[in-house]
Parts: C-alpha cells; sequence; structure tokens
C-alpha cells in the first residue's frame, strides 16, 4: 500500500487528493457504508445513493420520511425511519420491509448482528428477531439511546438513561443492567469482547470491564462523542468530539484505566467523523472544517484526502478489504478514494 | 448558523384543562401558510395531516455537571435531532408539554445541548391558563404557579366564564407572579397567532420588554406601545386594580442609573444564579457598563445564563441598566445589596 509512504524528504502534508473521485449525492448524508465494493450514502430523508469504483451512482428510495438510523454488515443496510418503518437495503438495490411499528412512532436505533439477527428500538423498547425470524422485545425504563451487539453470542446492549441494559433475548434469565448516571447514547462492545463502551450526552464516554464491572471514565472532550471507531484487533478506540483524533488504549486487561489517550492529527477544527482501517494500523479522520485525513497510527504520519472549505464531514467508511474509502459531508459532498 | 436561520421553537404549556390542544389546534388550522412540527404528549387529540406531529415521553434528564437543577428533556435531545434531518419540511416547531410539566427542562436543553442550540433557538414560552380554576390552582399546584411564572405570553382562556370582578382578581394575581408575559384574554383559545408566535422572547436583541405590563381596561391587543414611558412608575400600580403579592413566587425588579462595574458585576451574577438558581425561574437584563458604550444584554433559566453586547447605546437614550427576576423565595434584600455593590461610584 504505497500512498501509505509518504517521502520522509516532504516538508508538507502528503496528498492523495487528486486520486479521490468525487461524488455529489446532492442531498444531505448522514451516514456512509460499503455493500461490497459498492459505496452507499445514505440520505437524511428517503434515499440510499450507491456508487460504484468508476463513480456511477445509482439513488434508491428506501424510506418515505426521515431515515433516523442505518446500520450495515456489507450484504446490507438496515434503516430505520420516522414512518415507523425499518428497511434493508441489499447489494442489488432491492428495499425489503422488515417491520412496522403499528403506531408509526420512530425507530431511534438498529444494530446488525453478524448472524444475520438485528435488533432495532422504538421508544423504551428494543426489539430483536433472530435468523431464524423468531421476534422478542425488552422494555427498559427509559428511552433507548443506542444499540449494539456483542461480537459473540446472542446479547444485545441497549444504551438508555442512568445505564446500559445487557440483554440475552434467547435466555430465559433477567437482563443485566450496567449503572452510571446520565444519559447514554451509542454504544460499543470492544471486538474481544472485554470492555464496553457508552458516547453519553455529556462530552465524555463511559465504560465498564464486562469481567468485573469496573468503570472507566472517559472525558476531557469539548464536544459530545459521535462517531467511535475500533482499530484493528480492538487495541484503540478512535473518537471524535476534539480538534484532534483521541484514541482510548484498550490492549491491556486493565483497558484506558489510569492510562493517558493517544492523540493524533490536530487540525484547527473538531473531528466529526472516525473509521478505523479494517485490516492495518489506519485510520480515516474527517473534521468540521470538510477536511478529511489518513493517519498511519505507528507515527502519526497523516495523508491528506479532502481539502477543507465545506461542509462538516458527516461520515466516513472502508470497504471490508479495506481497499476503498468513502466520505460524505453534511451537504452532500462526496468522495471514494481507491487505495 | 445565524439566528435568524435557526429555527423558532414555541413552548406551550399550561395546566390540565386549561386549553392547549384548543390553541394548538387553532395554531395548526390558521390558514397562515405555514408548516410546524409539532412535539406532543399524546397522539391522536390533534387531527392534522399537514403538519409533523411527534409523540414525546417528557423524559427529564439531570446534566452530569454537578448542578442539581440542570435538567433537559432527553427526549427532545433525540427528537430536535432527527427532525433536523427533515430541514425544509417545517418552519417552526412548538413543543407541547404536559399540564404538570415544569417548563425549566424543555427551556434548558435549548441552552445546554450544542446540537439543539446549533440548529433551533427558543422563541417564547407561551402558558394557557384558566380564568375560572386558575386563582384555585395557584393555590394547590405548584406546576400551574411555575407555568405563570415562566411564561413570556399568558393565553388567559376562557374569560366568557367568569365575571368581570372574578377577571381582574384572576390577572391580579398573574401580575402578582409575573408582571412582563404579555397577557392576553381569550375565549376557547381565540387569539391573533401573531400574540403567540414569533414573539422572539428569548432573542437577546429583542430583550426591550422589561417594563411590567400593567393592565388598564380593556387592554386586549394593545402591546404596540414603545418603552420610553418608564419614568416614575416602577411599582405604582395606579390603574385601580387589584394587587396581590404572591407568598411565595415574586418577581424584583432593579435600576439603577448609574454605570455597573462589570469586574464586580459579572462576577456577582454568576455567582448569584449559581447558588440562588434553584430559586430564580427567569432573569433578563439590560445593562450598561462603565466605559462601555455598548448596552449589555443578558437573559437566564435557573443556573443558565447566556448574555452579548446588543447595540451601541443611541444618542439622548439614558444609559440604565434594568434587571428582572422572577422566582421562589428570592433573598430580596440580599440580591439588592448585591447589586448595589456592584454600582461604580
Amino acid at each position: 500500500m504505497s500512498s501509505f509512504e509518504p517521502g520522509s524528504e516532504q516538508a508538507s502534508i502528503a496528498s492523495v487528493t487528486d486520486r479521490v473521485r468525487p461524488i455529489v449525492i446532492g442531498a444531505p448524508v448522514t451516514s456512509v457504508h460499503f455493500l461490497g465494493d459498492r459505496a452507499a450514502f445514505v440520505g437524511a430523508e428517503e434515499h440510499v445513493s450507491i456508487a460504484d469504483e468508476k463513480g456511477e451512482i445509482s439513488k434508491v428510495e428506501v424510506l418515505a420520511g426521515g431515515i433516523l438510523c442505518a446500520a450495515s454488515d456489507d450484504e446490507r443496510i438496515v434503516m430505520g425511519g420516522d414512518n415507523g418503518k425499518l428497511v434493508a437495503l441489499d447489494a442489488r438495490g432491492s428495499v425489503t420491509e422488515l417491520a412496522l411499528d403499528p403506531k408509526r412512532r420512530w425507530i431511534d436505533n438498529v444494530a446488525l448482528h453478524p448472524d444475520g439477527a438485528y435488533a432495532w428500538s422504538v421508544g423504551k423498547t428494543a426489539h430483536v428477531r433472530g435468523g431464524k425470524g423468531e421476534e422478542k422485545s425488552l422494555e427498559v425504563p427509559s428511552t433507548v439511546g443506542g444499540l449494539a451487539f456483542a461480537p459473540k453470542g446472542l446479547r444485545l446492549a441497549i444504551a438508555h438513561y442512568n445505564g446500559v441494559t445487557l440483554w440475552f433475548p434467547n435466555m430465559a434469565a433477567t437482563a443485566e443492567f450496567l449503572a452510571w448516571a446520565g444519559s447514554h447514547l451509542a454504544v460499543s462492545f470492544s471486538p474481544d469482547n472485554k470492555f464496553l463502551v457508552t458516547a453519553m450526552h455529556e462530552p465524555a464516554l463511559h465504560g465498564w470491564r464486562l469481567a468485573d464491572n469496573r468503570h472507566m471514565r472517559m472525558s476531557g472532550y469539548p464536544g459530545r462523542v459521535k462517531s467511535m471507531s475500533w482499530s484493528v484487533g480492538g487495541k484503540f478506540l478512535a473518537t471524535s468530539g476534539a480538534d484532534t483524533v483521541i484514541m482510548w488504549p484498550f490492549a491491556s486487561k486493565d483497558g484506558p484505566m489510569g492510562k493517558e489517550p493517544a492523540m493524533f492529527a490536530p487540525l484547527q477544527a473538531r473531528v466529526t467523523a472516525v473509521a478505523c482501517h479494517p485490516k492495518q494500523d489506519v485510520l480515516a479522520a474527517g473534521y468540521g472544517d470538510g477536511t478529511v485525513l489518513m493517519v498511519r497510527l505507528e507515527d502519526g504520519a497523516e495523508i491528506l484526502v479532502r481539502r477543507n472549505g465545506t461542509a462538516p464531514v458527516a461520515s466516513l467508511a472502508w470497504n471490508a478489504k479495506g481497499s476503498l474509502l468513502a466520505f460524505a459531508d453534511e451537504d452532500g459532498g462526496a468522495g471514494l478514494l481507491a487505495l | 448558523m445565524s439566528e435568524v436561520s435557526k429555527i423558532p421553537v414555541t413552548v406551550l404549556t399550561g395546566y390540565l384543562g386549561a386549553g392547549k390542544t384548543t390553541l394548538l389546534n387553532r395554531i395548526l388550522s390558521e390558514n397562515h401558510g405555514k408548516k410546524y412540527a409539532v412535539i406532543v404528549n399524546e397522539f391522536g387529540e390533534i387531527g392534522i395531516d399537514n403538519d409533523l406531529i411527534i409523540g414525546a415521553d417528557e423524559e427529564v434528564f439531570e446534566m452530569n455537571n454537578g448542578c442539581i437543577c440542570c435538567t433537559v428533556r432527553g427526549d427532545l435531545v433525540r427528537i430536535m435531532g432527527g427532525l433536523m434531518k427533515r430541514k425544509g419540511k417545517f418552519d417552526a416547531i412548538i413543543v407541547e408539554t404536559t399540564g404538570l410539566a415544569d417548563p425549566a427542562p424543555v427551556a434548558q436543553t435549548f441552552f445546554v445541548d450544542e446540537d439543539v442550540q446549533r440548529n433551533a433557538r427558543l422563541d417564547a414560552v407561551v402558558t394557557v391558563a384558566d380564568a375560572k380554576w386558575l386563582s384555585d390552582r395557584l393555590k394547590d399546584a405548584p406546576e400551574a404557579k411555575n407555568q405563570i411564572a415562566f411564561a413570556d405570553v399568558i393565553v388567559l382562556n376562557k374569560t366568557d366564564l367568569v365575571t368581570k370582578p372574578e377577571l381582574v382578581e384572576v390577572e391580579a394575581r398573574i401580575r402578582g407572579i409575573n408582571p412582563y408575559a404579555r397577557l392576553h384574554r381569550a375565549e376557547r383559545c381565540k387569539v391573533a397567532l401573531s400574540d403567540v408566535l414569533e414573539r422572539g422572547a428569548f432573542d437577546l436583541d429583542r430583550i426591550l420588554d422589561l417594563e411590567p405590563e400593567f393592565l388598564e381596561a380593556g387592554d386586549d391587543h394593545d402591546h404596540d406601545h414603545d418603552h420610553h414611558h418608564h419614568d416614575g412608575h416602577d411599582h405604582d400600580h395606579g390603574h385601580g386594580l387589584k394587587h396581590y403579592h404572591d407568598e411565595e413566587m415574586q418577581s424584583l425588579a432593579l435600576k439603577t442609573d448609574k454605570p455597573l462595574d462589570p469586574t464586580k458585576f459579572m462576577p456577582w451574577l454568576q455567582n448569584l444564579v449559581a447558588t440562588e438558581g434553584q430559586k430564580i425561574l427567569r432573569s433578563k437584563g439590560i445593562l450598561a457598563f462603565t466605559g462601555d458604550d455598548d448596552r449589555y444584554v443578558f437573559q437566564g433559566v435557573h443556573m443558565m445564563l447566556e448574555g452579548d453586547h446588543q447595540r451601541k447605546w443611541k444618542d439622548g437614550e439614558p444609559r440604565e441598566s434594568r434587571l428582572v427576576f422572577i422566582g421562589r423565595e428570592l433573598p430580596e434584600d440580599d440580591i439588592r445589596a448585591g447589586f448595589e455593590s456592584c454600582i461604580t461610584t
């Protein structure tokens, strides 16, 4: 991967901006995914735009209304809408309705499990539908802020006010509750299944070591953390919310307890989105001024992917092989980079 | 995003049965050419297809910042996030609260949450009050009193169900708590929409209405009087009207024509809201600082304050500082003494 080897003599930052294929979505984008080798740009409402490596775009109507949440697993993107529908979009561009809330309430969160199960939430209720189609529901004490499946077994983390509920939908046992005061939004398991991390409404993360439920407080951000991504093997958790990428170390058994985070790629703008490369110690970061950088974790070397001067970067994604990087800003300016 | 392009949000409060839903239906069904996103607590009570109706759960969350009165509406943060995906589909937002709700967490959501603040601005708190029952509720329902104290606009509804003396009585009780809100008498919530929407009551540029709105007989739609006549009628209720002093909830007005020392005033104000913020529901001020040619304006909800230089003092305009606090059991003597100590001598 030669593009990660900028000449050491170069004084200014290495740039691959001329290799980025610009893509114009023409409407606000909220998240970016991959369906195989095609990038999928999920709009704020109604459409997903799918772009291939040549930049050819096909636009698919997925929901008649706002698209509130999306999760993907390389083969499909599952999205929840403000019309109470949960839909899946596959790589062929066909849309399947998975669920419909009887009262047409908002579908606020969605999560996918590698074996085909999926979870969604409406208000205080989390629903799980397993690979065989059976459906289970659990009501938590307040509105669900985020959902995540554990990497092993069918176990769902449900973030809400004052903590996280850990639920095995196929087991009779009562769900476990991890308490921590405050409003918990996004939630994520470390890839080794040892830690659980939430992004809170306050500008801070909270974590639990699942072996003994010990608390980890990760604070100091100037803004709320809206994007989190685990680096290869789960060694680091990369986060947005500051004017550098904040990387919390999770390689040891104590995780980030008592440790300082690493900081990469400082700019005069807030990091808005992060995505770690799936195979290498490289990450992509998007900023509030539209800048996109790639960063090598070994030495912090940066490569410019996109210059500043646009709306904030809304989302970034790598394809599963790690050969393509896609990004989009809040106004629908997007790009695709082949490495 | 500039203040102008932010989406205005009207908070609609009022005790059970006062007529909130009637007012909401009136707003939505009137031919105003605008589209509203309406955040309601109960689906089904309003039946307008044209607008976005979103059900809310009234989840009040404490913020993890050590300040116990710093609460926000967690569901509102989430709903605002979702609504921002549909920008362009509506012109304004109306948040209806339940009859028992405290308006503070709703208002504070617009001060505290950075995403909400980036996209929306609080326009006004509009409280619907029942002319027949409000006097009773003020005695037995703290929520009703909070809603009156918090209001920028009060729609005194069902005036056809009370006698003239009863009306005078209930208006005096309202003024005993909140002399600064715009008060509109109404039957079946029949008020001009311009009286309740787009008020800009939380807009720092429009903090002008620091004079008590005294009742005048038949003062139904008289609100274009300008505010240059504030000499000498500070607390002079010379209209032959009853005046009540609410034992618990009061307003406190402070005024000086001498400049304030900003190095004393700002720490004093910040300390005041930090220590007494639970008691102070609303605060507003126009300030003249020593050696500063700009008017400084501020407003606050409980412990939260925002302030800015507004504009140059005009030639001939009296450089007068005026502050208003509305709250319960305000330590009036301490506040007066503290304020006096900030005057440049």
